[in-house]
C-alpha cells in the first residue's frame, strides 16, 4: 500500500525530458548495478538536455522537409502544453485558455517582426515571452483564487473572448485575415554549419525546425530544475493540500499566480515559435480546439509529466495525419476527414479520465514501481 | 410528550429481527469491522457502544448496505439482505438514521417528512399529523427550510422522517450527539414509549453510553471492531471494570 | 430612443435564451456537482436532429418535439455511461470528461453533417411589430423564444414543487446518502436530471437557432454566455440563473450596440465572469446554505 501511495506522488515529479531519470527515485539499494547517473539534478538534466539535442539533431537531418516542418510544429505544441503540464499537473489549476495565451505571444511576435529594423529573434522571443507572462499574471491573479469548474469556465471564455481583440483592432493586428509574420532567414553561419555536418542543404524549414528545437530544449530544461525546486516543491503542496500549505505558512494566491506566470510564459513562447514556423497569426488559428488539444496533450502524457507532454504534442501532431488518412479512406472527404482528429481528442480525453487518470507516462511508472515493490516484498520473504 | 400519541397501531406490523452474524467491514487495509456478530429482537432497544473508531457507524452503514460487507451475513426476519441495494432496504422495513442528523438541509421540514413517506407511495395526511402530534415543535417549522432548525429539531425531523417510512426496525445512529441532556432525555423517553407501544426493534449505536444503557434493554459493546461483551443492559451498567475499560464512565 | 428601446428588446430576448441554458447547467451542477461543458455541443446535436428533420420534410413543431426527445436520450446516455464513472472523483476529472465530450460531439457532427453554415427556419416571423408608423425589434419570432422559455421555466418549476419524482430528485441532488437510506433511487434520478437539463439546453440551442445560421460551432460562445449567467446568478440557484441570464443578454445588447460591436462581446462575458468572480464569487443569489452533505 504504501508503495502505491509513493507511486501515486512520482507521478507527479516529471523526468527532465529522460527516462533515465525515471530511475531516480528510487531507494538507494535499487540503484545498485545500474549506469551511474550524475548525483546533482541540474547535471541529470544537462545530461539529458545534450542528449536531446543530439536526438533532435538526428531526427531532423535524417527527415525530409515535411517532416522537419512536422517536427517545428511539434515543438511549439510542446513548448506550450509543458507550461500547462505545470500548471494543471503540478499546481492542480486547469487552464482551457492557453490557446488565447499563445495568440499573445504570436502577436506579439508578429508585431515585432513586422519592423523595418526587427530585433533580433531572441530578443523578439524574449518580447512575446514578457508579454505573455504579464498577461498570465493578471489571467493569473483572477484565476487564483477560483477552482475547478470555475477555473474551467473562466479560462474558457478568456479562449472564446480573447480573438475577439483581433477583430477589432483590425488596422493593426489584421482581422479576420490576421497578421503575416515575416519570418526570419537562417543566417549563414547555419547553412555552413549544416552543410559541413551533414552534406544536406539548410532549408528554411529546417533553420525553423531548428529555433523550435532550441526553444524546446531551453523551455524544457527550465522546466525541469524548477520542477525539482523548492517552488516544484510548493506548487505540490498547495495543489495536494491547500489548507496544510497555508497553515505552513505559504501564501496560496502568490503560488498560483506565479504557477500561471511560468505557464503562460511558456505558452507565449509557444505561440511565437508558432508565428514564424506559419508565418501567419490569425483568430482561426487559436480557437477553443486549440486550448483543447493542448489539454489532450497533457492529459494523455499524464498531468504534471514533461515527457508526457513531449509525448502527447508528438501524437496531436501525428495523429491528425493518421485519422485524416483513414477517414479518406474510408469514403469521407476532405473537411469531414479533418474533424476525425478532434473527435479522437475527445474520446481520448474521456477515455482517459475513465481508464487511465494517470496518463501515458503515469500508467507505465505505476506499473512498474508496482511490479518493483511486488519484486522487492519477494526478495524480503525470500531472505 | 402526550402519551396518547404513541397509543399502540393495529394497523402497524410488528418489529422485525436483525441478525448480524460474523460481519467483516474493510476500508482499503483497514478493518472496521471483525467477525462481528449480535442479534436485535422486537419490541427491544438494542445498545451498541464503544469509543470513537470502534466501528459502531461502520456496523450501521453495513447493515444498511452502504457500505458492502467483505464477509458475514445479514439477516433480516430470516432474509439475506447482505447484498440487498440500500434503497430497498426501506422497503423491507429498516430504517437507518445517518450520523450527524442527515436532514435535508435545502428543503422544507414537510418536504423532508414526504421524502421519508416517498417509497410508500400515496400516503394519508393524518400519518404526518401523527409525526407533528409526537413532535410539536416541527409544526411550527413546517415551511422553513431544514437547515434553520437547531440540533434537537433536526434530530426530531430525522426521527419523524423515519418513522414516516412505517419501519420494523429503526437504526439510529449517534441520536444524542452535540445535544442538550434534557432534549437526549426527551427523545430517549420517545423511543422507549415507540418501542414498548408497536413492539419496533431499535439498534442505537451512542458513544455517550451511561445514557444510552439507561434506555436499552441489551447493550453490545464493541471495541476495535469486535464485540468484547454482550449482556443485558443492567447487568452491562454494573460492570464497573468493563465500564472503566471501554465505556468511560 | 428607438434604438435604445430595440436594443431592449432584443437583449431580454437574448437573454430568455441565455436563462435557459443557464438553467440547464446550473440543474446539473446542483445534483452532480458538475459543469457540463457539453450541454453546448449536445444542444447543437439535437438542433442537427431537427434540421436533418425539416430538411426531410417535417414540419418544425414535430422536429421540434423530435429534437427535445433526442436531447432527452442523449442526457441520460451520456450520465449513465460517461458522467456515472466521475461522478464523486476529481472534480479536474469530470471537467476534462465534459470538454472531452464537447469536442468529440462537436467533431462528430461535423463529420455527419458537414461543417457549412446551414439555414435553420424560423416558426414566426422575422419582421418587427409596427407600433406608430415605427418598426421595433420585437418580431413574432421573439415573441415566441420568450413565451416557450417562460412555459418552460413554469413546467421546472411544477415539476420540482408538486411532484412526487420532482421531490425525490431535489432529495438525491440535496442529500444522495439520505435519500439513498430513504429509498430513492439516487441513480436514476441522477439521470432523470441530466436528460432533463438536456431538454432545456436543447429548446435554448433550436430557439437561438431559428432564423440563423448553424454549424457544428454554432453554441461555443453559448456555453460561455451560458455559464457567466449561471455564475452570475450563483450556480445554485435556479432563479439566479434566469434572473442572470437577462441581465446578461441586456448587457451584452447594449455593448454591442453602443461599445464597439458585436467583435467585443465574447471578451464583455469575460470581463463580467472576472468581475463577478471577483467581487462576488457565489454570485448575485448565493444561497447561505453551508454544504454539507
Amino acid at each position: 500500500m504504501s508503495d502505491l501511495q509513493n507511486a501515486g506522488q512520482t507521478i507527479a515529479q516529471p523526468p527532465a525530458g529522460n527516462p533515465a531519470t525515471a530511475a531516480a527515485p528510487a531507494s538507494t539499494s535499487s540503484r545498485k548495478g545500474r549506469i551511474p547517473l550524475p548525483q546533482s539534478t541540474l547535471l541529470r538534466h544537462l545530461l539529458a538536455v545534450v542528449l536531446c539535442a543530439v536526438a533532435a539533431v538526428v531526427l531532423l537531418e535524417s527527415t525530409d522537409p515535411f517532416r522537419n516542418s512536422q517536427l517545428a510544429t511539434l515543438t511549439y505544441y510542446a513548448i506550450a502544453a509543458g507550461g500547462l503540464t505545470v500548471l494543471t499537473g503540478l499546481n492542480g489549476q486547469i487552464s482551457l485558455g492557453h490557446g488565447a495565451l499563445m495568440a499573445v505571444g504570436a502577436y506579439t511576435t508578429g508585431l515585432f517582426l513586422s519592423a523595418d529594423e526587427p530585433l533580433p529573434l531572441p530578443v523578439v522571443f524574449l518580447a512575446a515571452i514578457v508579454v505573455t507572462a504579464l498577461v498570465g499574471a493578471v489571467v493569473g491573479a483572477a484565476a487564483s483564487r477560483l477552482h475547478g469548474p470555475y477555473l474551467a469556465g473562466a479560462t474558457l471564455a478568456l479562449a472564446v473572448g480573447l480573438p475577439g481583440l483581433a477583430l477589432k483592432f483590425k488596422g493593426t493586428l489584421g482581422g479576420e485575415q490576421g497578421l503575416r509574420v515575416r519570418a526570419p532567414r537562417a543566417p549563414e553561419w547555419f547553412g555552413d554549419a549544416i552543410k559541413t555536418l551533414t552534406g544536406n542543404p539548410a532549408t528554411a524549414t529546417k533553420w525553423l525546425a531548428y529555433v523550435g528545437a532550441i526553444a524546446l530544449l531551453v523551455t524544457y530544461f527550465l522546466l525541469a530544475n524548477l520542477i525539482r525546486s523548492r517552488i516544484g516543491r510548493t506548487w505540490r503542496a498547495v495543489r495536494d493540500n491547500d489548507v496544510a500549505a497555508e497553515l505552513a505558512g505559504i501564501r496560496l494566491g502568490s503560488w498560483r499566480v506565479l504557477a500561471f506566470v511560468v505557464s503562460a510564459a511558456c505558452a507565449g513562447l509557444g505561440g511565437a515559435v508558432l508565428a514564424i514556423v506559419v508565418r501567419l497569426a490569425a483568430p482561426s488559428a487559436f480557437t477553443l480546439v486549440l486550448s483543447l488539444a493542448l489539454l489532450t496533450a497533457i492529459v494523455l502524457g499524464g498531468l504534471g509529466s514533461l515527457l508526457g507532454a513531449l509525448i502527447g504534442s508528438a501524437l496531436l501532431v501525428f495523429l491528425p495525419q493518421v485519422t485524416t488518412d483513414l477517414g479518406s479512406a474510408a469514403g469521407l472527404d476532405g473537411t469531414e476527414a479533418a474533424q476525425l482528429a478532434p473527435f479522437v481528442y475527445g474520446v481520448v480525453l474521456v477515455a482517459a479520465m475513465i481508464f487511465a487518470p494517470a496518463g501515458i507516462v503515469g500508467t507505465i511508472r505505476l506499473r512498474w514501481l508496482a511490479q518493483r515493490a511486488k519484486r522487492a516484498v519477494a526478495r524480503e520473504t525470500g531472505r | 410528550m402526550p402519551d396518547t400519541a404513541v397509543a399502540p397501531d393495529a394497523t402497524r406490523t410488528s418489529g422485525a429481527t436483525l441478525e448480524v452474524r460474523d460481519l467483516t467491514t474493510s476500508y482499503g487495509p483497514v478493518r472496521a469491522l471483525d467477525g462481528v456478530s449480535l442479534t436485535a429482537a422486537p419490541g427491544r432497544i438494542t445498545a451498541v457502544l464503544g469509543a470513537n473508531g470502534a466501528g459502531k457507524t461502520s456496523l450501521l452503514r453495513t447493515v444498511s448496505g452502504l457500505v458492502r460487507a467483505s464477509s458475514g451475513t445479514v439477516l433480516l426476519d430470516g432474509a439475506d439482505v447482505t447484498r440487498a441495494a440500500v434503497e430497498s432496504m426501506v422497503g423491507r422495513g429498516m430504517a437507518h438514521v445517518p450520523e450527524g442528523r442527515g436532514v435535508i438541509a435545502e428543503l422544507t421540514v414537510e418536504e423532508n417528512l414526504r421524502v421519508g413517506a416517498l417509497f410508500r407511495g400515496k400516503v394519508g395526511r393524518e400519518e404526518f399529523d401523527r409525526v407533528y402530534d409526537l413532535f410539536p415543535r416541527l409544526v411550527e417549522r413546517r415551511d422553513n427550510p431544514a437547515h434553520t432548525l437547531s440540533g434537537g429539531e433536526r434530530q426530531m425531523l430525522v426521527i419523524g422522517r423515519a418513522l414516516l417510512a412505517r419501519p420494523r426496525i429503526l437504526l439510529l445512529d449517534e441520536p444524542s450527539l452535540g445535544l442538550a441532556p434534557r432534549i437526549v432525555a426527551q427523545i430517549f423517553g420517545l423511543l422507549r414509549q415507540l418501542v414498548d407501544a408497536e413492539g419496533l426493534s431499535v439498534l442505537l449505536v451512542e458513544q455517550n453510553a451511561r445514557s444510552a444503557l439507561s434506555v436499552a434493554d441489551v447493550g453490545i459493546v464493541l471495541n476495535l471492531g469486535r464485540v468484547v461483551a454482550t449482556d443485558d443492559a443492567r447487568t452491562l451498567m454494573a460492570d464497573e471494570d468493563l465500564r472503566h475499560a471501554y465505556l468511560g464512565f | 430612443m428607438q434604438q435604445f428601446i430595440d436594443t431592449t428588446l432584443s437583449g431580454l430576448a437574448q437573454g430568455m435564451v441565455f436563462a435557459a441554458f443557464a438553467l440547464a447547467l446550473v440543474l446539473i451542477w446542483r445534483s452532480t456537482r458538475i459543469v457540463n461543458f457539453a450541454q453546448g455541443s449536445m444542444a447543437m446535436a439535437t438542433t442537427f436532429v431537427a434540421l436533418a428533420l425539416i430538411q426531410a420534410g417535417w414540419n418544425y413543431w414535430a422536429a421540434l418535439a423530435a429534437a427535445l426527445v433526442s436531447g432527452f436520450v442523449l442526457g441520460a446516455v451520456v450520465e449513465r455511461v460517461v458522467i456515472r464513472r466521475v461522478e464523486g472523483g476529481p472534480e479536474l476529472n469530470a471537467v476534462i470528461v465534459t470538454l472531452g465530450l464537447f469536442v468529440a460531439i462537436q467533431a462528430a457532427v461535423a463529420i455527419i453533417a458537414g461543417s457549412s453554415f446551414q439555414s435553420f427556419p424560423a416558426p414566426f416571423g422575422l419582421r418587427g411589430f409596427t407600433i406608430g408608423g415605427n418598426t421595433i425589434a420585437l418580431t413574432p419570432n421573439r415573441v415566441y423564444v420568450i413565451a416557450a422559455v417562460l412555459l418552460t421555466m413554469a413546467l421546472l418549476v411544477a415539476l420540482f414543487r408538486f411532484t412526487r419524482v420532482g421531490l425525490a430528485m431535489r432529495a438525491a441532488a440535496f442529500g444522495q446518502e439520505v435519500a439513498r437510506l430513504l429509498g430513492v433511487r439516487v441513480g436514476r434520478m441522477l439521470t432523470l436530471g441530466w436528460a432533463l437539463a438536456a431538454v432545456v439546453g436543447s429548446l435554448a440551442g433550436l430557439l437561438i437557432a431559428g432564423g440563423s445560421f448553424v454549424y457544428p460551432a454554432y453554441m461555443d460562445s453559448l456555453i460561455v454566455f451560458g455559464f457567466v449567467a449561471a455564475v452570475l446568478g450563483g450556480l445554485d440557484s435556479p432563479i439566479g440563473a434566469v434572473v442572470g441570464g437577462l441581465l446578461l443578454g441586456l448587457a451584452l445588447s447594449y455593448v454591442s450596440a453602443y461599445f464597439g460591436g458585436s467583435s467585443v462581446v465574447n471578451l464583455a462575458a469575460l470581463v463580467i465572469l472576472v468581475v463577478v468572480l471577483l467581487v462576488r464569487p457565489g454570485g448575485l443569489f448565493a444561497s447561505t446554505v453551508a454544504r454539507r452533505a
